[in-house]
């Protein structure tokens, strides 16, 4: 398929399989790249979601493709193979964690549902974190293949710009490779910030980056920040037995719907994750043993306390990885604020054979089915004669807390800041999901609420669901929001029985009828 | 006179006799003690058999047939455009202790003896008297005011929606809930099939049988503990039954709140507005209404072979089997046979399910083989094209012995075997046919017992209606039941107009591997829209959850039907994988609002779960491209 492309481009634009591996020559021949031919149509400069989409999309429409990716490793030391923050410390391996403490659940749950188990019940994190690493690898694997199926060329390098047709990568044997093409997109990600000015911060502390591949339990575990990647995490060690404790210095999951957020931190203080609140660290120091001892203080009060942990983690949010790229050199703008590339709708950046997408790209969701379809959806603008732009609205999202949280569309605070209070219907249940009956579970924050317009036909602007399977049941819903769905059509929409997402079907009390929300019998 | 009637419930009083008012609003003194010649036994009796005909009837006219008083006063109601009921005294048997009867509650010897409304009303002239100075007519406006707005019949999920509802409205409202024990003799309380002996018990053994595949993938995520577990059936019984006591008890409340009367007799109709409720010690009592509901569902069928009824049980004995009951063979194949022998496997029962053609008869037939061969795969054995001849018992117990033979249906070969329980889940047939249907001309298709009404779940007698699965070609589903019970209640008494709407009704079914879908099958959608107006995209996934444990890739499966010629509109849906049930709901929501391939397209993901399959289809059936997944 790319020779019959090639072929119809013409003699004159003939590709030139040229990865020049130069020592000191790169500037010169970089110039000679700059006059007109290219290496490649498309260079993807990071191997995540969004650069892997965006590369193979590209190379399906008969382009020639390279994709570069480099994982600096960790201030721990820890690195990982292709396919960037999802698959390798991110979306994947929480996820199988997550499902590591469900099973905890489950498992406590099981003797209520007639199952014998004999006690002791212990967990083994070295056999988790192997079998959870192994599965990572296969993956990383399976997008090497597939880059190769497609003929998209792949280079383990560090890349930063030349000028903005041209990248010059470094090997970790320090070796120099210049590649040249048409367009460029920057797919790099970010990674988790470090509170530098923290002594210790970066000596002890672990991040989002490391705990996924960590070889022995991290013990007793203060994990400092109260974005999603945070309570996940904490959620997790304390789903297997570990002493968590969550220190915020403010909200929890800022962006989310504070109702929902406070929920879902409720529910993991009744399950054993404790929770400082208003407290930020002011040191770590490492005692004699091993163990850290971490410093901080009480924002309201002032008070400084103490406490000892076996491991500190970073969740304090995320940095776009964008220092390195060289952008200034080529005019790539970036907001100085957040370091994120400022971009158009059609992932353009203020270089115009430059793109960028994903996590690195300002005011974009960090989600990497977004990325996937920006990605994708830009190759097809670039090579395919589509004009699709990227749909940023409705797009749904899970937190994997211990109970999980869904959303899709606007919170409460946000409908009712763009459409004021008085023209916002907010429906809403407390519900117990059945197997929760039976495993005499606590369900007090089982919660599903639907934000609506309150004008008839009282269209649908957020969901936010609390509870299991809280992604699985979200997703069909964002469907139905993204179709205009009204209040009156869902609740026309039979409910599946027994189920937690007949609950979104059967939505009455309004939060204005001052009525109580709480579900009871199957009615 | 005034307040004759005016008391909207009059059931007791009506039973019981009160003190008579002037006439010719004198009320019948119906058990008055009395003279009389016949022996006492017989004429209890003959006064209960005229009560219910003077209650059971907006007008009752005792009459002679040669009589032409009698026929001026039949002749006038006729005239006023009112429904009567007659008695002619000449044509039965007991005629004249008919008569005395009459004469005994009345004190009026002659005929026509006319009621209307419960009241003695008098003979042909106190009727024309009546008549002309209005009070005729105001006893027969009273006489729509029943003693009840609306009864229901059955207190399943769609009855109770459909009461509670109307007495929301402000309605007066009874329901009749009687549960016939089955041939094993289990009976249950409030609540119908869904909560005591459906969905309920059946999704929590699901539950129970998912936990013991979670013990089992545990071990690979790093849990610990002794490799000795077993399932004891009993345990989780007792806390199902626990469970389902609390909801029944919840039931009732629940219609205490809401000032519904309850029952706990069974319903049989005596006339167009008249009931008889027959309680466990076999007493009656009589019940009138303006409006009917009939949800009396349906009970699981019996194969009318040697044995069946004594030694086979079916999902109405199963949920609360005091006992493990072994090795199980579950007879037939619809989604009650395959839910019971799977969940049944999942706790290491030996099981085999017998069927006599194919899985899932309605479903995707796609999809149904699917749900079988994982099955199938994990222990389920099947016995294809086999109906059992007889059933023996070779040994009594908790559970015993049952020798079952079984007959090809291809061929003469026979088969037997000996199993500790045998499971009948062949069917199920709706409780119809001991309503009383016929005696108030109510229709019935007589092959299967199903009700047939209009869009507006009314019968084709006009004031009475049904819901849940005793309708014809309706899902027989409690979330249906439940929303046109309540959508009905809505109609009758509330100023609505939304009627249920039966289409793209989502259902998911609980297998091992669950299955969800709503709208067409591909068969069906094949035979309404044509192959060749149909694309079908499909695919295999592997949920991340099942890689680590180790689990069958290949298996999950995710299908839609598109109408190509109506902007790639889903009008199928199909998914074989875990929480089906959860995943489906949503995409039915879409469904509602005219869900297209294209809007899947632009829908992004949720990650990682199984639920964004569905926004990545892209290989077509009609390609004929491979979607199985390559190994890593």
């Amino acid at each position: 398929m790319a020779a019959m492309a090639a072929a119809l481009r013409g003699p004159g634009r003939r590709f030139r399989w040229r990865t020049q591996a130069l020592a000191g020559g790169a500037r010169g021949a970089a110039r000679g790249a700059a006059a007109g031919q290219q290496d490649y149509d498309l260079l993807v400069i990071g191997g995540g979601s969004g650069g892997l989409a965006c590369a193979k999309e590209a190379a399906q429409l008969g382009r020639k493709v390279a994709v570069v990716d480099y994982v600096e490793p960790s201030p721990q030391g820890t690195r990982w193979g292709l396919g960037g923050t999802c698959v390798n410390v991110g979306c994947i391996p929480k996820k199988l964690m997550h499902q590591t403490a469900l099973l905890g659940g489950m498992i406590q749950d099981a003797h209520h549902y007639g199952w014998e188990v004999a006690q002791p019940i212990r967990h083994d994190w070295r056999k988790m974190a192997e079998a959870v690493q192994n599965h990572v690898k296969s993956l990383n694997w399976g997008h090497r293949v597939q880059l190769q199926d497609r003929k998209v060329k792949y280079f383990n390098i560090k890349a930063s710009f030349i000028n903005k047709h041209t990248v010059c990568g470094i090997a970790k044997s320090g070796k120099e490779t210049l590649l040249s093409a048409d367009h460029i997109v920057i797919a790099t990600g970010g990674r988790p910030r470090y509170p530098t000015h923290i002594e210790g911060a970066l000596e002890y502390g672990i991040t989002s980056d490391d705990i996924f591949w960590l070889k022995e339990s991290p013990g007793k575990t203060l994990v400092v920040g109260a974005s999603y990647v945070a309570l996940e995490c904490a959620g997790f060690l304390t789903g297997i037995k570990l002493d968590t404790t969550v220190m915020m210095r403010s909200i929890p999951l800022r962006g989310f719907d504070q109702q929902m957020s406070s929920l879902v931190m409720e529910h993991m203080e009744s399950h054993g994750t404790q929770f400082l609140k208003g407290c930020i660290p002011t040191c770590i120091r490492r005692l004699p043993d091993g163990q850290l001892q971490v410093t901080w203080e009480d924002r309201t009060s002032g008070k400084k306390d103490t406490g000892i942990f076996d491991t500190v983690l970073w969740a304090i949010g995320r940095i776009p990885e964008t220092r390195n790229l060289n952008l200034e050199e080529v005019g790539v703008n970036i907001n100085p604020e957040n370091q994120k590339i400022i971009v158009d709708a059609q992932e353009v950046t203020s270089v115009p054979n430059i793109y960028a997408i994903g996590d690195v790209a300002e005011g974009r969701p960090e989600l990497t089915p977004t990325a996937i379809m920006a990605g994708k959806l830009l190759a097809q603008r670039l090579f395919g004669q589509s004009s699709d732009l990227m749909d940023y609205n409705n797009v749904p999202t899970t937190v994997f807390t211990p109970l999980e949280y869904g959303c899709v569309g606007l919170s409460e605070e946000e409908a009712v800041a763009r459409h004021g209070q008085e023209h916002i219907e907010v429906y809403h249940a407390y519900y117990k999901p059945l197997e929760f009956t039976v495993a005499e579970r606590d369900a007090s924050q089982c919660y599903v609420k639907m934000v609506c317009l309150r004008e008839s036909p009282q269209l649908v602007l957020g969901l936010h669901f609390l509870g299991p399977n809280a992604g699985e049941v979200t997703q069909g819903f964002a469907l139905g929001i993204k179709c205009g769905a009204s209040y009156a059509q869902v609740m026309r929409t039979v409910g599946i029985h027994p189920t937690c997402s007949e609950e979104v079907v059967k939505l009455r009390i309004s939060k204005r009828s001052g009525l109580d929300p709480t579900v009871t019998g199957c009615g | 006179m005034g307040k004759v009637g005016a008391v909207p419930n009059r059931r007791l009083a009506s039973v019981r006799g009160v003190p008579a008012t002037s006439p010719p609003g004198r009320r019948a003194r119906l058990s008055s003690p009395g003279t009389s010649h016949q022996p006492s036994e017989a004429r209890e009796e003959m006064r209960r058999r005229l009560r219910n005909l003077i209650e059971g009837n907006r007008v009752m006219i005792f009459s002679k047939t040669y009589c032409p008083h009698s026929t001026r006063v039949k002749e006038l109601f006729s005239s006023l455009g009112v429904d009567y009921n007659v008695l002619e005294l000449d044509r039965v048997d007991d005629g004249p202790r008919v008569q005395d009867m009459l004469t005994e509650i009345t004190n009026q010897k002659t005929v026509p003896n006319i009621f209307v409304n419960k009241v003695h009303v008098g003979g042909c002239d106190r009727t024309f008297q009546a008549h002309h100075n209005g009070l005729l007519q105001k006893l027969l406006q009273e006489s729509s005011a029943n003693d009840y707005d609306l009864i229901v019949i059955g207190g399943g999920s769609g009855g109770l929606s459909c009461a509670k509802e109307a007495a929301i409205l402000g309605k007066k409202v009874m329901v009749l809930d009687f549960v016939v024990p089955s041939p094993q003799g289990t009976s249950w309380g409030l609540g119908g099939t869904c909560v005591n002996v459906g969905c309920i018990p059946k999704k929590l053994m699901h539950q129970a049988a998912l936990l013991g595949q979670a013990l089992q993938d545990s071990r690979k995520f790093g849990w610990e503990y002794n490799q000795q577990v077993k399932h004891n059936w009993e345990t989780m019984t007792e806390a199902v039954q626990n469970h389902i006591g609390s909801l029944n008890w919840s039931y009732r409340l629940s219609l205490r709140e809401n000032g519904v009367a309850y029952v706990n007799a069974y319903g049989e109709f005596v006339d167009l507005h008249k009931i008889k409720a027959t309680n466990k010690k076999g007493q009656e009592t009589y019940f009138s209404a303006s409006k009917f509901v009939i949800a009396t569902g349906e009970r699981p069928r019996y194969l009318g072979i040697q044995g069946d009824k004594e030694y086979c049980i079916t999902s109405d004995d199963l949920f609360s089997l005091p006992y493990c009951p072994g090795k199980t063979l579950v007879v037939g194949a619809s989604y009650v046979a395959l839910e019971c022998a799977g969940f049944l496997a999942g706790f290491g029962l030996d099981v085999t399910v017998m069927v006599r053609s194919v899985l899932l008869r309605g479903f995707d037939q796609e999809m149904a083989e699917k749900v079988g061969s994982y099955m199938e795969k994990h222990g389920v054995k099947f016995l294809r094209k086999f109906v059992p001849l007889m059933v023996q018992q070779l040994e009594k117990g908790s559970p015993g012995k049952l020798k079952v033979l079984a007959k090809s249906t291809e061929g003469p070969e026979t088969i037997e075997d000996v199993y500790n329980t045998v499971l009948l889940a062949i069917g199920r047939d709706s409780c119809t046919r001991k309503l009383g249907l016929e005696k108030i001309g109510v229709k019935i298709n007589e092959k299967n017992g199903k009700i047939p009404v209009n869009d507006m779940e009314q019968t084709n007698v006009p004031h009475i209606y049904a819901i849940g699965d005793v309708l014809e070609g309706k899902p027989e589903l409690t979330p249906v039941a439940i929303k046109a019970g309540k959508l009905l209640a809505r109609r009758l008494f509330g100023a609505s107009l939304e009627k249920c709407d039966y289409i793209n009704v989502p259902t998911t079914v609980f297998t091992p591997l669950e299955y969800g879908c709503c709208g067409f099958s591909e068969e069906k959608a094949i035979e309404v829209y044509k192959k060749e107006n149909l694309e079908v995209y499909h695919t295999l996934f592997w949920p991340l959850e099942w890689t680590v444990a180790g689990r069958d890739n290949n298996t999950c499966y995710a299908k839609i039907i598109c109408n190509k010629f109506d902007s790639d509109r889903v009008i199928g849906f199909h998914i074989l994988g875990p929480n089906a049930g959860e995943i489906t709901q949503g995409f039915a929501a879409a469904m509602k609002c005219g869900l297209t391939k294209q809007l899947l397209d632009d829908t992004i993901g949720i990650h990682p779960t199984c639920g964004e399959v569905f926004t990545t289809l892209e290989i077509t059936k009609s390609s004929g491209l491979d979607v199985t997944q390559k190994g890593c």
